[in-house]
């Protein structure tokens, strides 16, 4: 199984990505064909600026008193029949998992596609205890099957094309259970149908399973799986038993509330009006589903996100993705070079927040990943200002190195500009201005970043205030 | 009204026209607009990289040459925005609320045109084929909608050509350009693809960062298309 | 400390000086009927069709030729040839049946969703999962115009299934199939 440990710093990772046209195809084509699917849907709305401004309300008002929802939300939950375990970190809730299956002595589980499994690593924990995690969303499965990284929220497969996946399947399904047909071509449909057969002994077998939540009602203990392909309540329905891991920021006060987050969820998300199914389910239902249903809140970098005064706003995220297919950046380098489950902008500004800077040079290489042109913002449904957060941690990168004692170049230049900008006058800045720009690209390895693709703009033949002071008509 | 021009850091040192048509342009206006020379640079390149000691001095700097000033008008949305939206932060952090006080009365230039003198229509001519970038601190920062275009359509002679795919970014993004020189290029180069395909003469924007970039792509490439700030196009008569 | 203080803890930290935000005014949703759920339902590559309470048996009879169908407990439509899920059918079972026929709680106009709440004619969630075929009924005055709607007629206390169209992934270049685990064939009949 891969892991997204060792990717290097975003701009070596981009670079390697960039190289690649057949990624860049790929991702392209998928991008644009959501973004232009979610335009439509969203212009439908009579209201949608409205009904953001709700949802990101509904999510900060949460997170503001989420200690409360989180202690109701345990109190529903338990009176509803299930169980609730609280994680620190990812080895707490994998253990978790790891536990219920053993106590039920099966050595598979089926999963429904999950981020915060994938964040805590919990196929890899389960694997390492002897039980298979089997991932039943047809893109999660063609990343599990091509033992391949997913790079996209919504649609893990993203960079992989139907050629390339024809080929995994007909390659891989065998070693993990119904082959592939002999003669599968590479249509959409006939490599759906592949998964379908293939997934559906494992449907009817599977003793546990696995999920995560969109969204837990405080309220009434309900939880929500959103999802197209029925993979989703395959895994929730048919096992005796279902764990799901959730955490803490998924929480919201009430019943109602998920009447804003459902309509802005599928329109920004697949650019559907509604996604094909949403299971919802409080607890244990007498003779319909699981009898025995976990839930484990976690925590595993989000209170340190939650701590942030600025980044705060980022635990609004409801895992949408519409900030990926707006994204420049990711467009053009995919979700592997972001190095975490969270690709793109949102992934730029959780995994700092989550996980801190100062110590990682990928991480800290995340905020940086972004030209901050606000297609991101524009596009959130809950309104996360990602730029500003952006910006904000780019200065906490930077004041996490502040006194090291090998200052980087830009640390030395940017000294360098403070000192030149502090006063036009006294330093006599109007003489020195151009020669100073690049005296400054100098310093710093830009010139031949700058010159390898780009011309330099010739210097003109006296500055603006030159001009204005001598020659001013 | 006394009307101070935040040349722009940028414009002063490498691209001087643009801010000489600004004031062309506002002069022709009727507004006697002034440079206070004590202005180095908004501060924005120091925090969009997470400098936010190092922006103090400039913000401060910029602060106290626009003091008696009841507008200040930014030929760049980038550094207009910077001015409107981050000042904020550098004070937050210098604790010295004194260091936001530009934010409420700094204009893009199209914004001054059209919402403080009320224009559209500057009197302007330049019988050429132009195609307008919309760069992305003017668009979704401070939201100048369709100004810049309406300022243009009413350029006497010149024939206004669609972008395509005119919202996206063009790549520059400050340091971005050089600290993801390959991602940036990258967006450069669609965009670069996109001014040529129009069949423009000149690519007009408001923002010379952004120009310097494409002009820099599109003089490697020997394109023949030239760059040019949307004061100049106004200016030209 | 056991995670779950400690987690409460350090929640409680993260957000003490955290501003309070007041919870949304409701935001009104759109206002169309049955005409446009139908056209939505279709939108999804569904079946859909309107009749009369009259002209149902005839209409069930059609869509239910020549397949095998589960027809749980409370259906206000009389099926007497249908499996019933009595005693509990076994998910193998399930799967060797070829359709089901349920009732609905909601139809959602403007997004052309049903919603079970798995009560009366609805059956456990399981039946409406495995066949490959499923034959909703809904009655009109069961269609409300949008979500807010559906979502103040519905009790969370029980399971709900929201339904839109059939199983469907885009997972393979963007390219939408219609198919994948859940019932290939949604056919929604509106009554009245």
């Amino acid at each position: 199984m891969s892991t997204f440990l060792g990717t290097p710093p975003f701009p070596q990772a981009a670079r390697t990505a960039l190289a690649d046209p057949q990624l860049r195809q790929n991702l392209a084509h998928a991008t644009h064909t959501i973004r232009d699917k979610r335009a439509r849907v969203v212009a439908e709305v009579e209201d949608w600026e409205a009904l953001r401004q709700a949802g990101a309300a509904i999510k900060d008002h949460t997170l503001a008193h989420l200690p409360d929802y989180l202690e109701q939300l345990e109190a529903a939950l338990t009176a509803a029949g299930a169980v609730v375990h609280w994680a620190r970190d990812a080895a707490e809730a994998n253990a978790v998992v790891a536990a219920v299956a053993k106590a039920h002595d099966v050595d598979e589980v089926v999963k429904v596609k999950s981020m915060v499994t994938q964040e805590i690593g919990l196929n890899e924990a389960l694997a390492a205890e002897g039980i298979a995690a089997w991932e039943t969303d047809l893109a999660e499965l063609i990343v599990q099957l091509g033992d391949d990284l997913p790079s996209h929220i919504l649609v893990p497969a993203i960079h992989r094309n139907r050629a390339e996946i024809r080929r995994i399947f007909a390659d891989r399904m065998a070693a993990a259970g119904r082959p592939a047909p002999d003669d599968l071509t590479d249509e959409p449909a006939e490599l759906a149908a592949a998964a379908r057969l293939h997934l559906r002994e494992k449907f009817l077998r599977a003793k546990v399973g696995v999920s995560g939540a969109n969204f837990a009602v405080a309220e009434s203990g309900t939880l929500v799986v959103v999802e197209s392909e029925g993979n989703g309540r395959m895994c929730l329905t048919l096992p005796e038993v279902l764990v799901s891991v959730v955490g803490i920021e998924k929480v919201v006060p009430s019943f109602a509330d998920l009447d804003v987050l459902l309509r802005l969820l599928p329109r920004s998300s697949t650019g559907e009006r509604m996604n094909p199914y949403t299971s919802m389910w409080s607890g244990v239902r007498s003779g319909d589903g699981p009898q025995e249903v976990h839930v484990v809140l976690l925590d595993n970098g989000r209170t340190n996100a939650l701590a942030d005064d600025v980044g705060r706003t980022a635990l609004r995220c409801i895992r949408c993705s519409a900030c990926l297919n707006a994204c420049p950046v990711y467009e053009r380098v995919g979700g592997h070079a972001y190095g975490s489950v969270y690709p793109g902008p949102i992934g730029a500004i959780l995994n700092p927040l989550m996980r801190g800077v100062g110590t990682d040079p990928q991480v800290d290489s995340l905020p940086y990943a972004s030209s901050l042109c606000g297609r991101c913002e524009e596009v959130c449904p809950v309104a996360i200002p990602i730029p500003e957060i952006l910006v904000d941690l780019r200065a906490q990168v930077v004041d996490a190195h502040r006194g090291s004692v090998t200052p980087k170049p830009e640390a030395i230049a940017m000294k360098g500009a403070a000192k030149a900008f502090g006063s036009g006058r006294r330093l006599g800045l109007s003489e020195r201005l151009t020669g100073l720009a690049l005296g400054l690209a100098r310093r710093l390895p830009l010139v031949s970043a700058w010159t390898g693709t780009r011309d330099l703009p010739p210097a003109p033949r006296q500055s603006f205030r030159e001009w204005w002071r001598d020659d001013r008509p | 009204m006394r009307v101070g021009l935040l040349v722009t850091c940028l414009n002063d040192a490498l691209f001087p026209d643009a801010g000489k048509a600004v004031v062309t342009l506002l002069r022709r206006l009727g507004v006697d607009v002034d440079f206070p020379p004590g202005q180095t640079c908004c501060g924005q390149p120091m925090v969009n990289t997470g400098y936010l000691d190092e922006a103090v001095p400039a913000v401060r700097a910029t602060v106290e040459a626009f003091a008696g000033y009841d507008a200040v008008v930014v030929p760049s949305g980038s550094c207009a925005g910077s001015v409107r939206h981050q000042h904020g932060i550098v004070a937050r952090r210098a604790g010295d609320p004194g260091l936001a006080v530009l934010a409420d009365r700094t204009y893009e230039l199209s914004e001054f045109l059209v919402d403080v003198l009320g224009v559209t229509d500057v009197g302007a001519s330049f019988p050429h084929r132009v195609t307008y970038h919309p760069t992305c601190h003017s668009l979704r920062m401070l939201g100048v909608g369709d100004r810049p275009r309406r300022l243009l359509e009413q350029v006497r002679g010149l024939t206004l050509l669609d972008l395509p795919a005119a919202e996206e970014c063009c790549g520059f993004g400050g340091t971005f350009a050089v600290k993801n020189a390959d991602t940036s290029v990258s967006m450069g180069s669609d965009k670069v693809r996109h001014v040529l395909g129009t069949g423009a003469e000149y690519l007009v924007a408001g923002d010379s960062s952004c120009l310097m970039h494409l002009g820099g792509l599109l003089r490697r490439q020997r394109a023949g298309v030239r760059t040019a700030h949307l004061a100049e196009i106004l200016a030209a008569t | 400390m056991t995670a779950r203080e400690e987690v409460l803890a350090r929640v409680r930290a993260a957000v003490r000086d955290a501003a309070s935000v007041e919870r949304p005014t409701p935001v009104p949703g759109a206002a169309g009927g049955v005409e446009l759920f139908c056209e939505r339902v279709a939108d999804y590559r569904a079946v859909v069709e309107q009749c009369t309470a009259d002209e149902l048996p005839a209409r069930v009879a059609a869509a239910l030729s020549g397949l095998t169908y589960v027809v749980p407990d409370g259906l206000w439509l009389d099926l007497p040839d249908g499996v019933r899920d009595e005693p509990t059918l076994s998910a193998a079972e399930l799967d060797g049946i070829d359709a089901v026929v349920t009732a609905a709680a909601v139809g959602i106009a403007e997004t052309g969703t049903i919603v079970l709440d798995h009560g009366p004619g609805q059956g456990r969630r399981a039946l409406t999962l495995v066949p490959d075929h499923h034959l909703c009924l809904v009655r009109a005055d069961q269609v409300v115009p949008d979500v807010p709607d559906a979502v103040a007629r519905l009790d969370p206390s029980r399971p709900l299934t929201w339904i839109s169209g059939p199983s469907a992934t885009s997972d393979i270049e963007l390219t939408r199939v219609e198919g994948v685990h859940g019932p290939r064939h949604l056919h929604v009949v509106v009554v009245g």
